[in-house]
């Protein structure tokens, strides 16, 4: 069994438990079998070292606590009145603090997208500018082919250190991204007080 | 063994595990085979327990482009590890008292 099958197993036998909680313990086999193979052994052979499914969820209703009630936020009246009559300022502020936070990023992807697209037109230029090179060299004018051909190697040599920035700027914003997320997503599960 | 009792000492084992550094999953299980053979699910539940009584911190730290969660000694937990030991002193005074008497019936 591959990790991918494993987890998708797992994944069924775990679907009593809640979603923040399946994600946890997958999370966590995820990583255990991903240290496993960094350890060296195959992806196999770290699956099967974790244990089957089945002793796994076996185990589970034994070794987790009886899960207590969360004690509901309970509002006060005059809380909920001050929501009400707050939110014509609070909502509108939630919005904008999101529009601006999503403005943001789109802008952030834009700058790659700009990254990417100079990088395209400068592997154009070191494809097409030889041709155009030749046509000189042999029709119109020697000296002139021969720096389109020169500036064609100067496009081709910027565009190979372009790629190295955009692969690293794209890599840089997605992990921002994840990392983002995760916060946003530790901020919202409650970690549950035994 | 009693379960309350072998919960207790795997909980202290896990925390020395992490005493002097950091550490991850994998790495505890590790560390602890010459000792304890531990399964995954026990030591998931052990760092869960241990995470909710503030004996422990996790942190995600991002390694080889995945992600990794490595458990952090509080002072409590350092204080759990403490209080074991001092415990045990007098567990071993009375384990001998005990043999002892065993000893005397043979």
């Amino acid at each position: 069994m591959n990790k991918q099958e494993f987890l998708l197993k797992l994944g069924e036998r775990l679907s009593g438990l809640s979603p923040e909680e399946k994600e946890e313990r997958l999370t966590f086999y995820r990583e255990m079998i991903d240290d496993r193979m960094e350890d060296g052994l195959s992806e196999e052979e770290a699956v099967s070292a974790i244990g089957s499914v089945d002793a796994i969820a076996g185990q589970i209703p034994d070794d987790t606590p009886p899960t207590k009630a969360t004690p509901k936020i309970r509002l006060k009246a005059w809380e909920i009145i001050l929501l009400i009559l707050g939110s014509p300022i609070w909502f509108s502020l939630l919005v904008a603090g999101l529009a601006v936070f999503f403005s943001l990023y789109v802008s952030a992807w834009s700058v790659i997208i700009a990254l990417w697209a100079v990088f395209a037109s400068f592997v154009a230029c070191a494809f097409s500018l030889p041709v155009v090179g030749i046509v000189f060299i042999f029709g119109i004018h020697k000296i002139t082919g021969i720096a389109i051909i020169g500036a064609s190697l100067i496009f081709a040599g910027l565009s190979i250190f372009l790629l190295w920035g955009c692969k690293g700027a794209t890599t840089g914003i997605v992990l921002l991204t994840k990392k983002v997320a995760l916060r946003i997503k530790q901020r919202f599960t409650k970690k549950e007080v035994a | 063994m009693d379960l309350q009792l072998k919960r207790g000492l795997l909980d202290v084992c896990v925390l020395a595990a992490i005493q002097d550094e950091d550490s991850y999953g994998y790495k505890i299980i590790k560390d602890m085979k010459p000792y304890i053979t531990l399964s995954e699910s026990t030591l998931y539940t052990i760092l869960k327990r241990l995470e909710s009584a503030g004996m422990l911190t996790v942190q995600t730290v991002e390694h080889g482009g995945r992600l990794r969660k490595y458990y952090r000694i509080t002072h409590a937990g350092r204080k759990r590890i403490a209080d074991f030991k001092e415990d045990w002193k007098e567990i071993l005074t009375i384990y001998r008292f005990v043999t002892k008497e065993d000893e005397a019936h043979e």
